[in-house]
């Protein structure tokens, strides 16, 4: 961590294997985090954010050692991280590059914005169909409204 | 879990909505049979409505089955702060079908899915009343002989409409052309408008029902509620603008008929219902044959 604090070092230290997620944008880094839940899990993790960015503004990284996604889990990050780009990593070196890419569906993750929705007042699990993936569109499979970018919300 | 509910009219295929109408009709001939004969139907209105309530209730006894429920969730464990998902989990016990009333939007989808006997949506909330699109089908059905190439004139508060939405969505199956009759800040949403250009469909809008009501096939009245205004001023403007009154049914075609999905307040006036153009009333009993062929058809006895 000290790391991010010296432009002499590296920014975030390189790791032997696991997967590197570049290009998330900061202002949704910790979402990232909660949506992989490696806030819950034992692997070592480095994070940067307010990184430049040539292309998105200020950006965020993190790598997590000894960690790889299957597509299904890591599509979910795509609504908060559209751009993100995923290094896989094997003996320091770079062995695949993958991109996100939003999911038909959407299970769990986002909050129906109509507050009248049944998934707002009782324990129902959310569930959405991609109507739109760029910008992102959400409609309910409960109350069927849409749930747009602006007004999407992690749970 | 996997038993067929009926929450929303996009569940049903062309097919379907085909079949359901031809039931209907065959109740309309023979509405006294005995195929609920032993069932129990649970109408569960968590808030009222009565004349849905009445009809679903009608078809059922009309076909020999017997119905529990209650009329408000106040006489409901809703009020002990029992969840839906327990209501419906106890109830489903207890009977063969559930028809449920209830405002919060997506609860019928939810019931649905928890429920081990099929669910029939009432209404929830602003969302879906798919058996009041379907009694509106087939009150078309009858009066013009074909749901192809017709002209609907959809008049009042088109923005909030729940029963106009549907009932769009569902004609937009057929070449249907439509004229929209509303106050500017009840205008169709752009949304639907976009759907029925996707489809090649023509629609047209104007705020003056003269204009367009001698085309129409069907004249789809609604109600406009004061509350719907931000400015109240706004209202007292508008509110006789939407009123049909019979001098105005003079040019319009012979089998044009006038449906209402009830209750009207104003919006129709009186001097109409003896046209032979008023419809309204013969509509609500069509609503009773169509609840019993939807019931039927969920229960695989027809």
């Amino acid at each position: 961590m000290k790391n991010i604090n010296d432009p002499k070092q590296l920014l975030v230290s390189a790791i032997e294997s696991g997967t590197v997620i570049d290009h998330i944008p900061a202002s949704t880094l910790f979402k990232v985090i909660k949506i992989l839940g490696l806030d819950r899990i034992k692997n070592q993790i480095t994070f940067g954010t307010n990184l430049e960015s040539k292309t998105d503004g200020k950006k965020a990284i993190i790598k997590i050692a000894g960690k790889f996604f299957e597509d299904d889990d890591i599509n979910r990050i795509a609504l908060v991280a559209p751009n993100a780009k995923l290094n896989i990593i094997r003996d320091y070196e770079v062995i695949e590059k993958r991109v996100v890419e939003v999911p038909d569906t959407i299970t769990a993750i986002a909050k129906c914005m109509n507050p009248k929705c049944i998934t707002n007042f009782e324990k129902v699990t959310t569930r959405f169909r991609v109507v739109s993936k760029k910008p992102v569109a959400l409609k309910c499979q409960y109350c069927e409204k849409i749930t747009d970018q602006e007004r999407l919300e992690i749970i | 879990m996997k038993t067929r509910s009926l929450v929303s009219i996009d569940d049903l295929t062309t097919e379907e909505i085909t079949r359901i109408l031809s039931l209907a009709a065959e109740f309309e001939k023979n509405p006294i049979q005995d195929l609920l004969k032993g069932k129990v139907v649970a109408t569960l209105f968590f808030e009222p409505s009565t004349r849905t309530r009445l009809s679903f209730e009608s078809a059922v006894n009309k076909l020999g089955g017997r119905v529990i429920g209650f009329t408000d969730s106040a006489s409901s464990s809703v009020t002990k702060g029992e969840t839906l998902n327990d209501t419906i989990r106890t109830v489903n016990n207890y009977v063969d079908l559930i028809v449920m009333r209830h405002p919060i939007e997506g609860s019928a989808r939810y019931a649905s899915e928890i429920s081990t006997v099929p669910v029939i949506n009432a209404g929830d909330g602003a969302n879906q009343h798919p058996t009041q699109t379907l009694l509106d089908l087939y009150s078309i059905l009858k009066t013009q002989g074909t749901l192809d190439n017709l002209n609907i004139c959809m008049v009042g508060d088109l923005k909030y409409g729940r029963t106009v939405h549907s009932l769009l969505m569902a004609m937009s199956r057929w070449k249907t052309s439509f004229n929209f009759v509303a106050p500017e800040e009840l205008m169709m949403p752009d949304e639907y408008k976009l759907y029925l250009r996707n489809l090649g469909l023509s629609y047209y809008e104007t705020a003056d029902l003269n204009e367009v009501i001698n085309m129409a096939d069907i004249v789809y009245m609604t109600r406009v509620q004061r509350e719907r205004f931000s400015d109240p001023m706004e209202y007292e403007k508008v509110k006789n603008a939407y009123v049909l009154y019979d001098h105005m049914l003079a040019e319009t075609k012979p089998g044009m008929k006038i449906l209402h999905p009830l209750p009207r307040v104003n919006e129709i006036s009186t001097d109409v219902d003896s046209n032979s153009k008023a419809y309204y009333f013969e509509q609500a009993l069509n609503g009773v044959f169509t609840r019993q062929a939807i019931i039927c058809s969920l229960l695989g006895l027809k």
